[in-house]
């Protein structure tokens, strides 16, 4: 078997040194320590990129905060007007249906004046005629003359008394 | 007895390139052994320099592989060694990958498999075999020897436990060396010879065995990749052995 | 008897330890699918821990392979 052959033992061993003294320093000096930084590098990216993510969120709260703030505000204030209308509103019914009111009250008694003036007219008038019925009455059925005034004031008596 | 020029030994024949150098009256010859164990090397460092050159955040297919490769040497090591078997990391890289290229670039058609020898595989076995040990001796003094005193075991046991400790603890080289080296050997030889059937055979009944060849590479890939693993992985475990003592 | 017809001999009966790495690889391989079939969940995680196994046992056999190479060409 060639592998026991002691003639190139020597120059197997005396490069297997060689090269792998050189495979070793290769690899220890330029090889490992450049996946070692990758690798390093690496982490550190995906370190940093989780803090990013961390403060977008933190961020994104705050805007969430700030847009529910706003709303809430936007909502009361919309409340706010609302009510006020609500009030002006109310105040101006109010007024209206007072001054309708009012209105409704003169017109009211500017007619309950009339009627009461047309009443008294119509009394007057019945007075009138009372007292001329009476007065013809008494002529017709008595056959008396009799005053015109007396007929009145006694119309006038009878009335009071009645009334 | 020589292997025959066309014996299924003869792809382990060692044959210079270009002249004898000799250096100090040491052979420090050229042969296709050490152009092999070159070829790994440049092959490891362009392989891990040429993967690695964008230095993307988000790796590539090939950036993967080479992190892949380092996550998996460096998970090896915690695993068995724990954190102390950090400053041992470019050590045990350099090992899994030297081991893995010329195991697999020893598979390629006409080359020369530099883990077949045990030479190869003996030097680097008894090079851990003596850095573990010293590593022992120096974190552990001499209570490192109380390794092969089993804790727990009973006194009048010791006589027998001991000696086969030293035995198992001595023989770790040996086993570490022809395992690797063997299995190098029969693979190829089985290749070798199953490949000459088919010559044999000639074109009416050689496709048999070029068709066994073809799955027995794939077994000998399997192989190749599996023994640098256990070779890696046997390392660790002796590295643990010798921080920890058990 | 001639030497090389020893030499012969002695490489097969070599060899012949490569049956307890066959049965060894077996048991192995065997239990594994056993545990596998009972347990698939599990049988990824004892994948690795199997194949390292393999390769330890299928060295030893490898080293009677060695024994048989060395008495045959050394």
């Amino acid at each position: 078997m060639p592998q026991f052959n002691p003639e190139y033992f020597a120059p197997q061993l005396v490069w297997l040194v060689i090269t792998f003294l050189a495979l070793y320093l290769l690899m220890s000096r330029l090889i490992l320590p450049r996946i070692n930084g990758i690798l390093a590098q690496r982490e550190d990216r995906i370190d940093g990129n989780l803090q990013r993510a961390e403060a977008l969120k933190e961020e994104a709260a705050q805007v969430l905060a700030g847009y529910q703030k706003a709303i809430a505000d936007a909502r009361a204030q919309a409340q706010a007007a609302l009510a006020k209308a609500a009030a002006d509103i109310a105040a101006e019914t109010a007024a209206r249906e007072a001054e309708f009111a009012r209105k409704m009250a003169d017109q009211t008694a500017a007619a309950e004046a009339g009627i009461r003036a047309a009443k008294t007219r119509a009394l007057a008038d019945v007075r009138g005629i009372a007292g001329e019925v009476a007065a013809m009455m008494a002529g017709k059925v008595a056959d008396t003359s009799v005053d015109a005034n007396a007929a009145a004031e006694a119309v006038d008596s009878v009335m009071k008394e009645r009334t | 007895m020589a292997a025959e020029a066309h014996s299924p030994l003869a792809q382990f024949e060692i044959q210079p390139l270009g002249g004898p150098i000799h250096i100090g009256g040491l052979d420090v010859s050229f042969t296709n052994s050490s152009l092999w164990m070159v070829i790994a090397v440049a092959a490891i460092t362009a392989f891990m320099l040429l993967g690695t050159r964008k230095q993307a955040i988000v790796p590539g297919r090939w950036q993967s592989l080479c992190e892949g490769m380092y996550d998996f040497v460096s998970n090896m090591l915690r695993d068995n060694v724990g954190q102390e078997g950090r400053a041992y990391f470019p050590f045990v890289f350099s090992l899994f990958m030297f081991i893995l290229f010329a195991n697999v670039l020893g598979l390629l058609p006409g080359a020369f498999t530099v883990t077949s020898h045990i030479v190869v595989t003996g030097a680097m076995a008894l090079f851990i075999f003596v850095m573990v040990t010293i590593v022992g001796i120096v974190r552990h003094g001499l209570h490192f020897f109380t390794y092969f005193a089993p804790q727990g075991a009973p006194m009048w046991l010791m006589p027998l436990m001991i000696p086969i400790e030293i035995i198992s603890y001595a023989i770790r080289p040996m086993t570490l060396s022809i395992r690797l080296f063997a299995n190098m050997v029969a693979g190829h030889v089985m290749l070798a010879v199953i490949g000459g059937f088919a010559f044999a055979l000639g074109v009416w009944a050689g496709w048999l065995p070029i068709a066994a060849v073809t799955a027995l590479f794939g077994l000998e890939l399997l192989i190749a990749c599996l023994q640098a693993y256990v070779f890696t992985i046997l390392t660790c475990i002796y590295l643990h052995d010798a921080i920890h003592l058990h | 008897m001639d030497i090389e017809a020893a030499r012969f001999i002695g490489a097969g009966l070599a060899v012949i330890a490569l049956g307890g790495a066959g049965a060894g690889l077996g048991v192995l391989f065997g239990n594994y699918l056993n545990a596998a079939v009972r347990n698939p969940a599990a049988a990824e995680k004892w994948f690795g821990r199997m194949m390292m196994t393999f390769a330890l046992v299928e060295a030893t056999g490898l080293f009677a392979f060695v024994v048989a190479m060395i008495i045959l060409f050394v």
